[in-house]
């Protein structure tokens, strides 16, 4: 929510949230520590947890990598290097979670500490408890790994490869009318090691990319100045992301992409948009069947429906900062509440492979997978984690347990959640044939939805009208309101999984003090009817 | 050890300098002392408190620039971290919009630091826990809030012989009070340098009221109607707008400060002229650092005054390139308002809505700085000067350009997240669609 799919403005994009310590390009090469030593370490926190009367302990030893570049026009702004590492000691005792962590650490006894001083916390803590934690059951499942299948890893990349692709970039872009082109690459690698006293002993290594950018034109004569955004996704893959491919790259009124990025094409694309958007029609308010791209449901898919499913929200856990949910128990109790039309089928996911998402086993050694939420517009389940799947009646996690820090406490995050694509096969050409009256909507935009997820509001980056059946130009100005179980029952058709994409965010917050997670989210091309439509243009 | 003095810092930094081979460099040396509470559903649910000691080290050769960042202060560590910024700055491309480091400054001395904070200890978080969760309990309502305190200090040097120091305090709270079949809900929030300014009893009885009060809200139509503001949904809005006016953005034409064809609204009356908006470091209520985390001289600084733009914030490197003082962008503002009290305005109403607090702001066009957001946590319907009945939550289309033209009446002044904004009481403010959300 607060940090999702981040506002990337042309003067927000310098604001990136750093984490860890300035480190030179090399050092983000240095191999972490092996994972022998890793192995000891742990077992010296699980061993002094168990001897302080710990019924559960896990472990978690994290190495974070961060690197950031940032230019505008034909400047390099900034290259930020951040490693970050540490352990994290959860444990129970007396029936209550403690948790310590320690920077930097290298001992046996610097784990050992941290784990004691997590069970004097638990123990502390446990005279506040109203009712012991209730931690759901999880086999060990011994020395196991799992690495995200990169072909490239960004890191390895020299920093002038990426100084000359975003300079490039910019370039295009001012050759091709724009006043300012603002450009910034993101690239993440943790190296999350996680042991429990469940018996497992998890070596994981993961990697994410973002290339984005914001290019703006101004008509001098009217004042009037225009951005378009990338439309690039977030994913969960190496260097290769900017290996440009035709097989990625999806046609139409303007190209959009799927497993490879052509951030060259789509500047260009996005400085001439620029200039069509500044002499686009501003709409008329009213009501319109939309045709929604995956570069811009994601975000309303995150929205609606991402966050309202969140076990913790629904209990009220997050009713202080984020919200809680109007999706209730006893409506999912009901086996029956409607939370869209037939065509909606909607999953949680921790195993697609690309995706933000995607890992072996969360944050607590549960072993990933995908699960219904909402199974052809009925409500059916929740995304939880250990010590909450017993009030929804299940027997064992369902893996989406993550903490951005081996400093923070995990605790239950979003998984990707997607709308499955239609069954029956539908291209997106012969769906808008279909429409008289519609907008067609691609990229995200501004975006806000209400603390129990009824009311929303959404705009994009590019909007195009269509007429019988036909796109008839472009209009600006535009944004949607809806009502999330109005707007999914109002989704009439979902294009074949030839289209289906993925969108996302590295920023979406919640807890106290917060915490940010990365989450895709993936669909095909949807169609949603009569929904309310307004014009935002002002004049001050 | 997280909190060093004025003393023990310059001691490191002059150290770290000493090692430096660079043409220029800069020491940032930083520590805190962080604590905090969390509770829902009427029981704690997270605790914890955290200690941090870092310095940054940046070193300049001409216009390349390389940072470095270490938490051990050993002799061999600290010049391990200066090598290590040199050798970055080496391989760094070089930076056009580079400006030289400032020489030594003079900065005014500011009160932020209260020792009532810093005493904070865990038994006084769960105190303010119980405080809060106990009377909601007995009134079969459910809180679920959060405090964090903080010590903190900041320390800067460089090699042309700047430096400068600051200690300081904050506590914040916030909780949100819901009734037990969830359909009222309410909720309060108050930060302080000083802690013994905190009553979390009393503020969570505010939230109590607001939650009993919100059961059972009517629909009104959408629409634009006259509202008040409380300073906690007011200063949203005016926050917006505060960190809006970068002067580069304006010069450049895309900043609601932009001029058609070219040059900026800098000393045009914008906003209805009771409006004035200043920044002022040794204000009482909301000191701040004397400088900014550049090093620049934080001063009393008047943006608007009576409706007309007065200043606009700068990056050294555009101010040098404009030939104008490079002012930096405040730390929190003060909106100077009126007499009148919040039950004076409600008094005064004929027909309108009071909004406690907004919610889930965006932008929408950051040429008219539009946003949307809805009301959140009590809204309610006044008529002949009385509040009548709570209504549900909409969601709205603003700017506050537009509102701050619109003004109707300004009360006293409170502190809201750092800064200081009165309740505003605003015409014409335009409602676009309902919520059910509680």
């Amino acid at each position: 929510m607060q940090l999702s799919g981040m506002g990337f403005g042309a003067m927000m994009l310098p604001n990136i949230p750093i984490v860890g310590n300035s480190v030179s390009p090399e050092a983000l090469l240095e191999g972490g520590i092996d994972v022998a030593l890793k192995k000891r370490l742990a077992d010296a926190a699980l061993n002094a947890a168990k001897s302080k009367g710990a019924t559960y302990t896990d472990v978690r030893i994290g190495r974070y990598l961060r690197q950031f570049v940032i230019t505008r026009e034909d400047k390099v702004q900034n290259i930020v290097n951040t490693e970050s590492y540490g352990v994290g000691v959860r444990v129970i005792a007396n029936g209550c979670w403690g948790f310590a962590a320690v920077v930097d650490a290298k001992t046996e006894e610097d784990t050992a500490r941290a784990a004691e001083e997590a069970v004097a916390i638990a123990k502390a803590n446990a005279r506040l408890m109203k009712q012991p934690v209730q931690l759901a059951p999880q086999k060990g499942y011994g020395e196991v790994s799992w690495k995200a299948p990169i072909e490239r890893n960004s890191f390895e990349v020299p920093i002038k490869e990426k100084v000359d692709l975003l300079l490039g970039v910019n370039d295009a872009a001012l050759k091709n009318g724009a006043n300012y082109v603002n450009s910034v690459l993101f690239m993440v690698n943790e190296q999350k090691y996680f042991a429990s006293s469940d018996g497992s002993y998890i070596d994981q290594d993961i990697h994410r990319i973002w290339p984005i950018f914001s290019v703006t034109t101004i008509d001098p004569k009217t004042g009037k100045f225009e951005t378009r955004q990338a439309l690039s996704a977030p994913v969960g893959m190496g260097y290769e992301y900017l290996q440009t491919n035709p097989k990625d790259k999806v046609t139409g009124i303007t190209t959009r992409y799927n497993k490879g990025y052509d951030m060259l094409e789509d500047v260009i694309s996005a400085a001439k948009q620029t200039k069509e958007k500044l002499a686009a029609k501003s709409v008329e308010a009213g009501k319109y069947d939309l045709v929604l791209d995956p570069s811009h449901l994601w975000l309303t898919i995150h929205e609606s429906v991402g966050h309202p499913l969140e076990l913790d929200r629904v209990l009220g856990y997050e009713a202080n900062f984020a919200g809680t949910s109007f999706a209730t128990l006893d409506k999912w109790q009901s086996k029956n509440f409607n939370y869209g039309s037939k065509e909606v089928n909607l999953f949680a996911d921790k195993t697609q492979v690309g995706s933000l998402g995607a890992v072996g086993w969360d944050d607590e050694g549960v072993k990933t997978k995908q699960w219904d939420l909402v199974k052809e517009g009925t409500l059916v389940n929740y995304q939880a984690i250990r010590d909450q799947v017993h009030i929804i009646g299940e027997k064992e996690s369902q893996g989406c347990c993550y903490a951005d820090s081996w400093g923070s406490v995990q605790f239950q995050r979003m998984a990707n959640v997607s709308l499955a694509a239609g069954k029956t096969p539908l291209s997106v050409s012969e769906m808008i044939k279909d429409v008289k009256k519609g907008i067609y909507i691609i990229g995200d935009g501004s975006f806000s939805i209400d603390q129990q997820r009824y009311n929303f509001q959404f705009g994009g980056q590019l909007y195009y009208e269509i007429k019988d059946g036909q796109i008839a130009g472009m209009l600006k100005d535009v944004a949607y309101q809806s009502n999330t179980q109005e707007f999914w029952n109002s989704c009439v058709k979902v294009c074949d999984e030839r289209d289906y994409r993925l969108g996302g965010s590295f920023f979406d917050g919640k807890g106290q003090p917060q915490q940010v997670s990365a989450v895709s989210h993936g669909s095909s091309t949807a169609r949603f009817n009569g929904v309310n439509v307004i014009n935002t243009a002002r004049k001050i | 050890m997280a909190i060093l003095t004025k003393e023990e810092a310059k001691k490191i930094i002059d150290k770290v300098l000493a090692f430096s081979k660079a043409d220029e460099m800069s020491v940032n040396l930083t520590g805190s002392r962080t604590g905090n509470i969390r509770y829902a559903r009427n029981t704690v649910s997270t605790s914890g408190e955290s200690y941090d000691l870092s310095l940054s080290v940046t070193a300049v050769y001409g216009k390349r620039s390389g940072t470095s960042t270490i938490n051990e202060f050993d002799d061999k560590s600290l010049e391990k971290t200066v090598r290590r910024a040199e050798e970055i700055a080496r391989l760094a491309p070089e930076n056009p919009e580079y400006v030289p480091m400032l020489g030594p400054q003079t900065y005014l001395e500011s009160n932020t630091f209260l020792q009532s904070t810093a005493d904070i200890n865990p038994e006084y978080r769960a105190k303010v826990a119980f405080d809060s969760i106990d009377p909601c309990r007995k009134k079969n309502l459910t809180a679920a809030g959060y405090l964090e305190d903080t010590t903190d200090f900041f320390a800067m040097g460089n090699s042309k012989g700047l430096f400068g120091y600051n200690k300081s305090t904050s506590v914040e709270f916030s909780v949100t009070v819901r009734s037990a079949d969830g359909t009222g809900s309410g909720y309060v929030s108050r930060d302080f340098n000083d802690a013994a300014k905190l009553n979390a009893k009393a503020s969570t009885e505010i939230a109590m009221q607001k939650a009993m009060a919100s059961v059972s809200a009517k629909a009104l139509e959408p629409g634009k109607y006259t509202v008040i503001l409380e300073p906690t949904a007011a200063l949203d809005l005016i926050q917006n707008m505060m960190r809006s006016i970068d002067a580069r953005n304006a010069d450049e034409g895309r900043s609601f400060l932009s001029k058609k064809g070219g040059g900026t609204r800098l000393g045009e009356k914008l906003f209805d002229e009771r409006v004035t908006i200043y920044s002022d470091p040794t204000n009482i209520d909301i000191p701040k650092a004397g400088f900014s985390l550049d090093g620049r001289p934080q001063e009393k600084v008047t943006w608007v005054d009576k409706g007309v733009v007065k200043n606009m914030a700068y990056s050294r490197f555009w101010a040098q390139k404009q030939g104008v003082k490079a002012v930096p962008p405040p730390q929190g503002f003060i909106m100077t308002g009126g007499t009148q009290s919040l039950a004076d305005l409600i008094k005064g109403t004929q027909k309108g809505i009071l909004v406690t607090r907004l919610w889930y702001i965006r932008a929408v066009d950051p040429q008219t700085l539009l946003y949307t957001g809805l009301t959140r946590d009590g809204t309610f319907y006044i008529e002949n000067g009385q509040i009548k009945y709570p209504v549900k939550n909409f969601r709205f289309n603003e700017s506050p350009i537009i509102m701050l033209n619109n003004l109707e009446a300004m009360g006293v002044p409170a502190r809201v997240n750092g800064s200081m904004i009165p309740p505003l009481k605003i015409r014409d403010f335009t409602f676009t669609s309902l919520s059910d959300a509680v």
